[in-house]
């Protein structure tokens, strides 16, 4: 390397700056990095966990989609699962509440335990569990009902009210969380497919926490929004965060950056890595984490 | 646009951020450059008693001024458009913090040829220009050497930098004894001496401000902030 004697040239001549190649920070290039299965790097475990995830592996069939990933998911905290398409961020999510339970092919080991009671457990009451464990989608789907009714729909089938008085407050109070209410107050008979983008994916949110869950997944729940609304989601994990448990999948970096408190890369079916999201964001552990986050690769 | 070669930084699925971090990179470099030559033309111009060269250095300052302007707002632009993170974030960053030292650099230089001139309208005096020759030549080595260390992205080059920085100290010290000697010897040479006192604690700032830079090539390399840390913690980090 040439470059003692490239530099001392620029006092003589400063209008030549320097264009040598640079020593790399690590020798490894993202293609070279051999993931170890069951190997996260980071904090991927908690104390008192909500959910204590050992040992999980998905398979799609004889594929594997998730492999041997072991997490702690704390209490009241967000949590942003990121990494590129296909990496099985959303698979690893849909096991939370037992989604994947609806693709025949799909088969889910190792132990996921919610509250200390395993997740898979034959007796488990799945509807139960999805009650507790609320999603909301990429996509607003709304029921082709009216607001009211979208999110009235949970606690009537769970039986969380007994008047109709006591509907009407569990509809105000979720739409008031959603950050809803002042926009539809007067409108609550109006059919919910008719408001926009942004309102629908609150009404989804509103329809989630109805039925009162303690942890809420959300997979990619602003892809289909426009910067507006998503600052106004956004506002709300934070709001949400103080009472519920928060899992989100998130496709923008900047998102998990700002909303979580744990940020998880998941590469290839691996945990990659688990940090607090300042650390990961300024000085991550894994040389694939900083590919991703920083736009190398993905 | 700087040819895209750099593998640290230039390895990007955006070609334009990579070409925006490189040329942030390279236009730093070139400040630096800059910059080492207003110190090294100040001194010339202190020792051959060249008012010219220092009326140059005075000058020129206005560019480095300028340099400095460009070089945050192509930072600010940077966090603006990419919103970089990790090491990205770090250049980007330390870039910010580093100009600020480099045009400091530039305005000691300008301080020291403010005092050439001075010296020169007062006719030549070899008394203290030994210790100036000597700092001089240590903290532009300094300078160039934490400029290397951010061209290198070498960590233990610019911790050999901040070990310097006491040795400097100790210089400073020793030189500003034997210009106390030559006033107390005769009073006339006060005024003279104090000007030469005045080169020398510039100089001492420049080797501060290398220090500065070599801090922030720790932590854009290392990710972690060596300012305020004790040396032995600094050593761990860099050799860790």
């Amino acid at each position: 390397m040439n470059t003692m004697s490239s530099m001392s040239s620029t006092i003589a001549s400063e209008a030549q700056a320097p264009e040598e190649k640079v020593m790399p920070v690590v020798d490894e290039k993202p293609e070279d990095t051999v993931l170890e299965e069951g190997v996260t790097v980071g904090k991927p475990f908690a104390d008192d966990p909500k959910f204590k995830l050992r040992d999980v592996e998905v398979l799609y069939g004889d594929s594997p989609a998730i492999k041997k990933i072991s997490l702690d998911i704390a209490r009241n905290e967000v949590v942003a699962f990121i990494g590129p398409s296909g990496c099985g961020k959303s698979t690893f999510l849909r096991c939370l509440n037992r989604m994947n339970d609806s693709i025949d092919i799909c088969r889910v080991k190792g132990q996921l335990m919610l509250d200390g009671q395993d997740i898979y457990d034959a007796k488990r009451d799945v509807v139960e569990l999805r009650a507790r464990v609320g999603m909301v989608f990429q996509k607003p789907n709304p029921f082709p009902k009216s607001i009211y009714d979208n999110v009235a729909y949970g606690p009537r089938i769970h039986g969380l009210a007994n008047r109709k008085s006591e509907l009407d407050d569990i509809v105000e109070s979720s739409l008031r969380k959603a950050g809803l209410w002042n926009e539809v107050k007067d409108r609550l008979d109006a059919m919910a497919t008719g408001m926009s983008g942004g309102q629908q994916q609150r009404l989804c949110i509103a329809r989630t926490i109805a039925v009162s869950p303690e942890v809420v997944l959300m997979d990619e729940p602003c892809s289909a929004l426009d910067p507006i609304a998503t600052a106004k989601v956004e506002e709300l994990i934070a709001e949400l965060s103080e009472s519920y448990t928060i899992v989100i999948v998130t496709h923008s970096m900047q998102q998990a950056a700002r909303v979580s408190n744990r940020t998880a890369y998941f590469h290839l079916g691996h945990l990659v890595e688990v940090n607090e999201t300042s650390k990961v964001f300024t000085t991550p552990e894994h040389e694939l984490t900083e590919s991703y986050i920083s736009g190398r690769f993905g | 646009m700087v040819p895209n070669t750099d593998e640290v930084y230039g390895d990007h699925i955006s070609n334009r951020f990579n070409d925006e971090l490189l040329a942030l990179k390279t236009r730093f470099l070139k400040m630096g450059g800059m910059v080492e030559s207003q110190v090294e033309s100040a001194l010339q111009a202190l020792m051959e008693g060249d008012s010219q060269i220092a009326e140059e250095v005075r000058a020129k300052d206005k560019l480095v001024d300028r340099m400095e302007m460009d070089i945050d707002e192509e930072a600010m632009l940077i966090i603006a458009r990419r919103q970089p993170t990790a090491r990205d974030l770090r250049l980007v960053i330390s870039v910010i913090r580093m100009v600020a030292d480099l045009e400091r650099v530039g305005d000691e230089a300008k301080k020291i040829a403010r005092f050439a001139i001075k010296l020169s309208e007062e006719g030549r005096t070899p008394q203290g220009y030994a210790e100036v020759r000597n700092i001089g030549t240590h903290v532009m080595g300094m300078i160039h050497d934490s400029l290397d260390a951010f061209a290198r992205l070498d960590s233990e080059q610019a911790l050999r930098v901040m070990k310097e920085d006491k040795r400097v100290d100790e210089e400073y010290q020793s030189a500003a004894r034997a210009l106390l000697t030559f006033m107390m010897e005769d009073t006339r040479n006060i005024t003279r001496c104090m000007s030469v006192m005045w080169v020398l604690r510039a100089l001492e700032r420049v080797g501060d401000h290398a220090c500065n830079i070599s801090e922030n090539v720790i932590f854009m390399v290392k990710g972690e902030d060596v300012r305020h840390t004790p040396m032995d913690e600094a050593e761990r980090i860099v050799g860790s």
